[in-house]
């Protein structure tokens, strides 16, 4: 009998310190990502190159130079400084993809703050939580978001500073600040924040199965991991247009929309708009686009639109497209080959990695469905769920895990340092992912291995739906879990039993979704309510989540000897 | 502006508009390509339409085009209810 040994034991080595040497980074002595992506590439002579094009969907449009984003990320810094913050402090953007978030991020790092970019789509609640663990000091936001950190402030006694951008000051209330890039004062020499490699830089906040968000909190040498994947797997060169239509308040628009084609000094270009297939693809032809990192939701959305579509553009510039955040179904990979000539390469990382890990590299042979093969200088495997060792068997399903190590990997959660050490077990990192690994070493995604909801990319934490719920006045109980979804791959649903007094109904169950959205956001708003009389649960009376989520799934709902009966 | 685009209208400003938000927000203002409603809340403004005019709607129908504006809502609407009436 003969055993196929997989390759994945063996990793490819990279010398991260020839990376480093790219980047001007020198272990033990200063770095700065707000420097490296800024004034660095200025240095390299690449100034007055195009750093950034904007345009927001009612057609305004701004460009910006490298020593634009120098001078703009100075003038940032300055400002905080000159407010009292001090390095270390958190400095939260919240803001639509406009210019200001993009630069402010550069700036926030120069001073030595820590960024904490959140999705402006985020309610309140959601908003609350987040700001109230990272201790959050500034909050630069927009006018239209201005609301929901009016309803919250008052909660959040460490908030020194509302910063608005995008205001005039007589439209504030005299606690509120405004800030305009456009007339601040732009100093023309500023020394960015001494930083060194383990110098928290970002804290990105994901959500788990259980207990509030947690803060990913990642360091300035991060900077090597996303500078090496962006120029191996996004295969970005000098000439290139590249787009990320992820948004930066996710660790995809930040790690790939913002740090890794600056530190390349790549000119990206950025579109304020939410998705119409039209729009997209006009911004593609019109801007020249080349390099396209997306997701599988908006591929499969413009897949249904279909190929005639595309077709009616100019798409010939693209040369190289990528998708992150959910598994890229076969169909899509085979679909983007009909309708641009060439596939989409899936790529697999998290919050946590910071940088890819997993990808279909160009010139690797795609396997359509696959997650690719894990990059030089990562060591990744599957591991059997009981002992955490590797598997060897081809095709038997376990858990994706990694060797700590590469530049990127998140250095513990914001003040949570029993989190961080959940995630290990016998010295590898565990994903919270289940995968399957092939004869070729390719890895195959099969889905979460906890009760997190992965819809478009995105992680819902069931905890803060069913805690959400909770809070309205006709719901008793509640549980929340995904269902598959053909565009999203997964959505919310809540199974809600209710209080005496209320029946359920159309008009409750619209009413208890727009609740949840207005608390959270629309991606944690259940897209179904199930009322039901009563939930699985244990004998202790804790609900059980797997059960509802197997009957979504038609999958066995296991040993249920342990459930109270009705 | 007829009775079924201003119903829509003052359900978007109303459930979908932060308050303090001043855009000005009208039946051909884009409003997912806008990022006034996004492609998950369309769900909620979809169930809000069924609901209220007691139609199905097709989710094959319900994409982001045919929700962008509220000129193009009260369309998707009226062709709905026309299948519906049809039906009937």
């Amino acid at each position: 009998m003969t055993t196929t040994t997989l390759p994945v034991t063996e990793p490819v080595a990279l010398d991260w310190s020839a990376i480093g040497r790219e980047l001007g980074y020198r272990p033990d002595a200063p770095f700065n990502i707000g420097w490296a992506c800024s004034d660095r590439i200025c240095q390299l002579g690449q100034a007055g190159k195009t750093a950034l094009v904007w345009e927001d969907v009612h057609g305004a449009h701004r460009r910006f130079s490298f020593d634009d984003l120098r001078l703009l990320s100075n003038t940032v810094a300055h400002h905080l400084l000159e407010l009292g913050l001090v390095p270390g402090e958190r400095v939260c953007l919240f803001m639509d993809r406009v210019p200001e978030l993009y630069i402010g991020l550069l700036g926030i790092l120069k001073m030595g703050g820590i960024a904490q970019p959140l999705f402006s789509a985020f309610g309140e609640e959601s908003l609350q939580v987040r700001l109230e663990d990272a201790g959050t000091a500034a909050i630069l936001t927009q006018r239209k978001h201005l609301g929901k950190v009016r309803r919250i402030r008052e909660a959040l006694p460490g908030l020194r500073h509302v910063i608005i951008v995008d205001a005039e000051a007589a439209a504030l209330r005299p606690d509120e600040e405004a800030f305009s890039l456009d007339s601040a004062h732009r100093p023309e020499s500023f020394q960015a924040y001494p930083a060194l490699a383990e110098t928290p830089s970002i804290l990105h906040y994901t959500s788990g199965t259980t207990g509030k968000p947690k803060g990913a909190q990642h360091v300035h040498s991060s900077l090597l991991a996303q500078y090496y994947t962006t120029k191996l797997v996004l295969d970005l060169r000098p000439d290139d247009v590249y787009w990320c239509n992820a948004d930066p308040g996710w660790v995809t628009g930040t790690s790939y929309g913002i740090l890794g084609p600056w530190s390349t000094g790549a000119t990206q270009v950025v579109l304020d708009s939410g998705f119409n297939a039209e729009r997209w693809y006009g911004f593609l032809e019109r801007q020249r686009v080349t390099v396209w990192y997306s997701a599988p939701t908006a591929i499969r959305l413009l897949m249904r639109e279909g190929t005639p579509l595309a077709k009616r553009f100019d798409l010939r510039a693209l040369r190289h497209l990528c998708s992150v955040g959910e598994p890229l179904n076969p169909e899509a990979v085979v679909w983007s080959e009909q309708a641009f000539g060439r596939p989409f390469h899936d790529t697999y990382w998290q919050t946590e990695t910071g940088a890819i890990v997993i990808a279909n590299r160009p010139g690797m042979t795609i396997k359509p469905g696959s997650m690719g093969k894990p990059l030089p200088g990562v060591t990744a495997a599957v591991l059997d769920p009981t002992s955490f060792e590797p598997i060897e068997t081809p095709g038997r399903l376990g858990l994706i895990a990694l060797r700590p190590g590469w530049p990127s990997m998140l250095r513990t959660y914001w003040r949570n340092p029993a989190a961080y050490a959940g995630k290990f077990k016998n010295g590898w990192y565990l994903c919270g992912d289940k995968a399957r690994l092939d004869a070729d070493g390719y890895f195959w995604f099969v889905g979460r291995d906890d009760d997190v909801i992965n819809t478009a990319g995105h992680l819902v934490g069931p905890f803060e739906v069913e805690s959400a719920l909770l809070e309205h006045p006709a719901v008793a109980e509640s549980a929340a879990v995904a269902t598959p979804d053909p565009v999203n791959m997964e959505v919310v649903k809540a199974f809600v039993t209710l209080k005496p007094g209320f029946e359920p109904g159309d008009d409750l169950e619209l009413e208890i979704m727009n609740f949840v959205r207005k608390r959270l956001s629309a991606l944690a708003m259940p897209q179904q309510i199930a009322f039901v009389a009563s939930l699985p649960k244990t004998r202790s009376g804790k609900i059980v989540r797997r059960v509802l989520r197997a009957q979504e799934w038609g999958e066995p709902v296991g040993d249920i000897s342990t459930l109270m009966d009705d | 502006m007829d009775e079924l685009k201003q119903v829509i209208l003052s359900y978007v400003i109303k459930e979908y508009l932060e308050e303090g938000d001043d855009r000005t927000v009208d039946a051909e203002t884009p409003l997912i390509s806008g990022g006034i409603v996004d492609s998950f809340s369309m769900v909620s403004l979809k169930r809000f339409l069924e609901k209220r005019y007691a139609i199905q709607i097709p989710d094959a129908e319900a994409t982001p085009d045919a929700f962008d504006t509220v000129t193009r809502i009260a369309e998707l609407v009226t062709r709905t209810q026309a299948r519906t009436d049809g039906r009937a």
